[in-house]
């Protein structure tokens, strides 16, 4: 375990360190200067070379990269040409929105889809299997921006239950992180991105779940249980549904990676002020630098998330030993 | 498992001599038309198979088909641009908000639809299986470098990466076909891995090896075409991904600003209309994407119970 955990987490260092020196090479690939929306064509070539210099464009390549990093160590990813701000402010006021956003939606994908995927496979067969396998394939199907657009469309214009789009009420200001997170007017601008979130992810879980509830369902322990008299649920979540869980936790790592994705284009439908829209926003706008920030943000988050699964999996099931193949 | 059901034409070639310059072929192409021959026989892969049928035939003949062009602008006899109309005779789907026919951008969008679908999916799973070979065949430092790298791009979330590679390499049908590639190809080379790290102990790959026969015969003649019903497997899933991957991309507004697709006329939708686009608009192309997404999931789920005999019985 000890030796597993230790090779792991080199190898995520190794993971972090491949994906930042990408991000330096992608963003020097640019057409031009990373800088020629900063820097006017119009000033004198003088003053251009100082700017340049400035932002230590001027420097043999290895040097440069030598200070990105280092200045990333110092938590600087430069200045966001849009915001004229430093990007790691504007990064430090997203990741929340975007994380719980994105961590309750997970969370009910894991709990319907655990809860639900066990009694699928109990009454395999049955129509309210073949219905919510169709139900939650349909949905897997649908692009999410497509759903959500729908939804919207629906719920939010046409019914006019809740709000459409945004976080909160145009000119609500929070006095302080718990008062912005836990409110009703939250709440009402949660509900259509979380479902869309949920019934677009859902699929995943729910049809591991079954299928792994199906192989545990024929074990001789959950016959000895029913044969015992206990009753079906007890069975069914006490003693068959913790069995067939592994699955689910390796679906995990590889749900939270595509949800990074399907993030950008729910935060876009619902103008959610996330990182996902904030990337979409300054590759439009041409803002580099953020877009480097935020890109580097989102693929340590899959990064960590990845490292976190595949160390949460070693820990359920102490059977698989790793590293001695 | 997947070899029992699918190694038998091995059997079959060795009374038959083959001859003739595609002799080498011949198991390539055998192998492909039984693996279409499975999907066939079931009732939702068959489905999948039509609609995926259609949806090539729109591609193929969308401009004979479409009554006014993609980027048209429609107007009536007294000269006023029809601007959002609701579905009529003239306009089967209604039109948007530029004045354009909806069905004719559908039919239209289908064909960069499919071709990103196809075209991408054959490199992935070119690319993908080529890794897989390698890796599993000679193990060691090779297999851990390349199983590294898989890992690594296993960490690279798909959609941020594919909107600043696109922003950087500029829009077009290439820059999405490449984003997909380079990150799709992971899963597939790790299945075909494991794949051939069994395949590679078999008897008749050492016996092969023992009678001289050269590292590229071993992995291209004897081990490849067995892998290959994984690797169809994945072709098709790589559809359905592929499929996704365009319309987001394109959703987004960095699709070819030049090509119509249905992700396009979406983003047109929401870019002018926002929440309140009207369902004429919207619902057929998402309807579209939805649809070749799952006849792609048809295919594939098909094809994997029939591979798989241990999914039938359920």
């Amino acid at each position: 375990m000890r030796k597993f955990l230790i090779t792991r987490i080199l190898y995520m260092v190794l993971t972090l360190f491949v994906f930042i020196t990408l991000c330096f090479f992608l963003f020097r690939m640019l057409p031009g200067d990373p800088t020629a929306l900063v820097i006017s064509p119009s000033l004198m070539p003088e003053s251009q070379e100082v700017l340049r210099a400035q932002f230590g464009l001027d420097k043999p390549l290895h040097i440069q990269y030598y200070l990105y990093f280092k200045n990333l160590m110092k938590r600087d990813m430069g200045i966001s040409f849009i915001y004229r701000a430093p990007v790691t402010k504007i990064i430090k006021g997203k990741i929340l929105n975007t994380l719980i956003l994105m961590g309750l939606g997970m969370t009910l994908c894991m709990i319907i889809g655990v809860l639900g995927g066990t009694v699928m496979a109990w009454r395999r067969g049955s129509k309210l299997d073949s219905g919510s396998i169709i139900f939650s394939l349909a949905f897997r199907s649908t692009p999410i921006f497509w759903s959500g657009m729908l939804i919207l469309l629906l719920f939010g214009y046409k019914l006019d239950w809740f709000p459409v789009g945004r976080m909160h009420t145009p000119g609500y200001g929070a006095f302080n992180i718990w008062d912005q997170y836990f409110n009703i007017d939250f709440l009402k601008h949660l509900i259509l991105p979380l479902s869309t979130l949920t019934l677009y992810y859902l699929a995943g879980p729910l049809l591991v779940m079954r299928n792994s509830m199906l192989e545990v369902l024929h074990a001789d322990f959950v016959e000895l249980a029913i044969a015992k008299g206990l009753h079906p649920l007890k069975v069914m979540y006490h003693h068959a549904a913790r069995n067939a869980l592994l699955p689910v936790i390796t679906l995990t790592s590889l749900m939270v990676s595509y949800s990074v994705g399907g993030q950008v284009l729910l935060e876009t439908i619902f103008s959610w002020p996330g990182m996902g829209k904030e990337i979409v926003d300054a590759v439009n706008s041409n803002d580099y630098p953020m877009a480097q920030g935020a890109f580097l943000f989102l693929g340590a988050t899959v990064i960590s998330m990845n490292f976190l699964a595949d160390v949460l999996y070693c820990y359920l099931d102490p059977r698989i030993k790793y590293g001695e193949e | 498992m997947v070899h029992l059901k699918c190694g038998y034409w091995k059997r079959d070639s060795l009374n038959k001599p083959r001859t003739g310059r595609m002799a080498h072929a011949q198991p390539y192409f055998k192998a492909i038309w039984d693996q279409i021959g499975i999907v066939w026989e079931d009732t939702l892969g068959r489905i999948g198979m039509i609609l995926l049928f259609f949806f090539i035939l729109l591609a193929l003949f969308g401009p004979f088909i479409a009554p006014y062009g993609a980027y048209e602008k429609c107007w009536t006899p007294d000269g006023k641009l029809e601007r959002m109309q609701s579905p009529s005779w003239r306009h089967p789907m209604g039109t948007t908000y530029y004045g354009r026919d909806v069905l004719s951008q559908v039919i239209l969008g289908t064909r960069q639809v499919v071709i990103v679908g196809f075209v991408s999916a054959l490199m992935v799973v070119v690319v993908g299986t080529n890794i897989g070979l390698v890796c599993g065949y000679y193990k060691g430092n090779v297999d851990n470098l390349l199983m590294r790298l898989t890992d690594i791009v296993y960490g690279i979330p798909f959609l941020p990466f594919a909107i600043v590679l696109i922003s950087i390499i500029g829009k077009g049908v290439s820059s999405i076909i490449i984003a997909i590639v380079l990150i799709l190809w992971r899963s597939t080379s790790r299945v075909i891995r494991s794949q051939v790290l069994s395949l590679r102990e078999r008897p008749f790959v050492l016996a092969v090896k023992v009678s001289g026969a050269s590292d590229f015969r071993v992995i291209y003649k004897h081990i490849a075409p067995n892998i290959l019903p994984m690797a169809f497997l994945y072709a098709s899933f790589a559809i359905a991904w592929a499929v996704a991957a365009e319309a987001s991309i394109s959703f987004l507004g960095l699709g070819d600003p030049n090509t119509i697709s249905w992700g396009q006329i979406l983003f047109y939708a929401f870019l002018t209309q926002g929440v309140t686009s009207p369902y004429w608009w919207i619902i057929p192309p998402g309807v579209c994407i939805m649809l070749l997404v799952m006849s792609a999931f048809f295919i594939g789920r098909a094809y994997e119970k029939v591979a798989n005999p241990q999914l039938r019985e359920r």
